[in-house]
């Protein structure tokens, strides 16, 4: 699908104000603030930020994945218009891996080391399809050269692997029900960069032939621009911007999201000295009153320490939200908040 | 010992054990050839995948693992010679090693005072104790970490990431470090922090400080490092002024890593760079080039010899029998 699907089309998960708190006795962590999002089908949606901004809590709670003492406070979570917060747990184990599949960032614990991969592959396979062991184990060895390991591996062990073959594996186990959404939490980000390179481009391949929807969590800008149709935002549990990976990459506007985008050096291009951003990320259990950014913002107003910031349209086609007080103050007369406008 | 000019190493051999029987042992080659020098107040990136023995390097020039050999000089005096009595703690308070997990690296039960304060008492133990307060809170000062006498007091779970390497840095400056070997010292922070910690060790370049800079990200070798070393498989296969090598690579392995650095808005080509092969283990035995096997332009005679270094440029050389 191209980067721009069309806003009538129902999108495949549609998340709407989705909120996760860890609960630890009497203190209440906001993990995720009222986030909204919708991801459509064949969509690859990004979602970034560093670590503690909540990108991978969503990512648990999409699925109901998530543990006590995480918990879904508030929000909705519609895939294909079925209410997944509402799902039994018999209804929810089959919405698991046949809808939705995730591929985690550690792919040496994903994989049980005593077992051998093939008994791994087909324990998914047998547990949501009536077929025979034979018929799955031959559906096994098929899905390993899918993504360019030899069939002979179906009897090796996770030790036997190297980490980009493991994650591969990883990746073969998820696609084996043919999920319409794969939710991949920093697949990468163990492994070297020209095994990352070979990983993506075959993941890319295997779009092109299931067209799966991802969502695609990364501390990696950089490689989201080259992958993602669109990108998210995160920092301190809320969504600050939201966008065409073109435009958030190019014109940021959220100042965190401008930071982050020139904290990366580039490989060709001009050198100059870059400045990250000050300071540190924040404490989910010290929120300030008012934006989360504030103590590190280089353009904070007073407005900033006493109102919260709410997503805002910057530009309506193709749509672009960012939740600063200088994009609204700047934007007045056209802006429409977008909690309100969908609620 | 005065202040440190140059270290130089050259032709160093690493040679590890990996089972073997009682008669045969085997070894594995780690490093081979390795030839580079550190100058103060200038850096030196070393890159390449994990396996490259980039972090073994480091090592032997921290004197933690031995060569199997070559020569490492300090200013011109060997100090890997049979028979040279330098002191440990003398050599170490110059060259000190940071490493990659800032969260494993400080003691959980100790205060940050602690942690700067005790090298501080081994390598001068004429300071008094007012003195030895006044250096940490000063080199606390120094890697941008003020309050310092306010941080001196926290425990290290009480500071992020990007705080605690501060603090390894601190640690190392504290004892009077003149080449700081930093392995991988930001891959495991925030994103957002990274640059922060580049930039601060950028500014200790200024003040004379040489650095080591061991990365898988080729990015950051160019953006905070003169020069950059590529190596694979113990080798080093292209090195010289960091905007030469990556801007004109010219090694296919050295292509091949900056052609899979993710670049945002681009998506490239997906032509095969390079034969898919498994990583092969060097062994002393081994002959030929280390990225023979995975090469698109190889040649008989890339298995045969290990070939020799060409020089392109000024300050640009290559191991590869294209050039």
């Amino acid at each position: 699908m191209d980067g721009n699907p069309t806003p009538l089309a129902q999108p495949l998960l549609s998340c709407r104000g989705v909120s996760v708190d860890y609960v630890v006795g009497n203190l209440n962590a906001r993990a995720c603030n009222r986030v909204t999002l919708d991801i459509h089908p064949g969509e690859t949606v990004g979602l970034a930020g560093e670590s503690g901004c909540g990108k991978s809590t969503f990512a648990f709670a999409i699925t109901r994945m998530h543990n006590a003492p995480a918990l879904i406070s508030e929000g909705e979570i519609l895939f294909e218009g079925r209410d997944v917060l509402k799902m039994s747990d018999r209804e929810l184990r089959a919405f698991r891996w046949k809808e939705t599949a995730m591929v985690f960032q550690s792919a040496m614990n994903a994989l049980n080391p005593v077992i051998t991969i093939g008994e791994q592959l087909i324990d998914v396979i047998l547990a949501h399809q009536d077929i025979s062991r034979d018929a799955a184990w031959a559906r096994g060895e098929e899905l390993l050269e899918t993504v360019g390991i030899a069939k002979s591996r179906m009897t090796s062990f996770a030790h036997q692997l190297s980490g980009g073959m493991r994650q591969r594996v990883v990746i073969a186990i998820a696609l084996v029900l043919r999920p319409k959404l794969i939710v991949m939490d920093e697949p990468t980000t163990a492994l070297d960069v020209v095994v990352e390179r070979e990983i993506m481009d075959e993941l890319q391949d295997l779009k092109e032939r299931y067209g799966f929807a991802i969502l695609f969590i990364s501390h990696d800008l950089g490689l989201m621009g080259e992958i993602c149709d669109r990108i998210g935002i995160m920092y301190a549990g809320n969504l600050v911007e939201l966008g065409e990976a073109r435009q958030v990459l190019e014109q940021p506007r959220h100042p965190y999201t401008k930071g982050l985008v020139g904290s990366f050096p580039t490989i060709h291009g001009p050198k100059t000295r870059l400045h990250g951003i000050p300071g540190n990320p924040v404490n989910l259990l010290q929120l300030p009153q008012g934006c989360n950014f504030q103590s590190r913002c280089t353009a904070c107003i007073s407005r900033c320490q006493t109102d919260e910031p709410r997503l805002v349209t910057v530009a309506e086609t193709p749509p672009h939200l960012a939740a600063c007080h200088l994009v609204s103050a700047a934007t007045e007369a056209d802006t429409k908040v977008v909690e309100e406008a969908t609620s | 010992m005065s202040d440190i000019a140059e270290i130089t190493v050259e032709d160093m051999v690493i040679d590890f054990p990996v089972g073997g029987g009682l008669f045969r042992k085997r070894y594995l080659r780690a490093a081979n050839g390795v030839s580079l020098s550190l100058r103060a107040g200038e850096a030196l990136a070393i890159v390449g995948e994990s396996g490259s023995g980039k972090s073994t390097c480091a090592r032997a020039i921290a004197r933690i693992t031995p060569p199997t050999g070559g020569t490492i000089r300090v200013d011109g005096v060997e100090i890997t010679a049979p028979g040279f009595r330098q002191s440990q703690r003398d050599y170490a308070s110059k060259v000190q090693m940071i490493f990659q997990d800032p969260f494993g690296s400080l003691n959980p039960v100790h205060t940050i005072r602690h942690h700067l304060a005790r090298p501080i008492r081994i390598h001068a133990p004429e300071l008094s104790a007012a003195e030895v307060e006044a250096r940490v809170i000063s080199t606390l000062e120094r890697v941008g970490l003020s309050p310092a006498a306010q941080t001196a007091g926290k425990f290290p779970y009480e500071l992020s990431g990007g705080q605690r390497q501060r603090v390894a840095i601190a640690r190392a400056l504290a004892v009077g470090a003149r080449f700081i070997l930093a392995d991988e010292p930001i891959s495991m922070l925030d994103v957002s922090i990274r640059l922060g910690i580049l930039n601060l060790m950028d500014d200790m370049k200024r003040e004379g400080i040489g650095f080591m800079y061991i990365t898988h990200d080729i990015a950051t070798a160019r953006y905070f490092a003169e020069r950059t070393a590529v190596m694979y498989l113990g080798h080093m296969v292209e090195w010289g002024e960091s905007d030469s090598v990556t801007q004109s690579p010219r090694h296919p392995y050295t292509q091949l890593l900056i052609s899979a650095v993710p670049e945002a808005g681009i998506r490239k080509t997906r032509e095969r760079k390079a034969k898919k092969a498994e990583i092969p283990m060097r062994t002393p035995e081994s002959r030929g080039c280390p990225f023979a096997g995975r090469c698109l332009k190889v040649m008989d005679q890339c298995h045969a010899d290990m070939p020799p270094i060409t020089q392109l440029e000024e300050n640009h050389y290559v191991r590869c029998h294209l050039y």
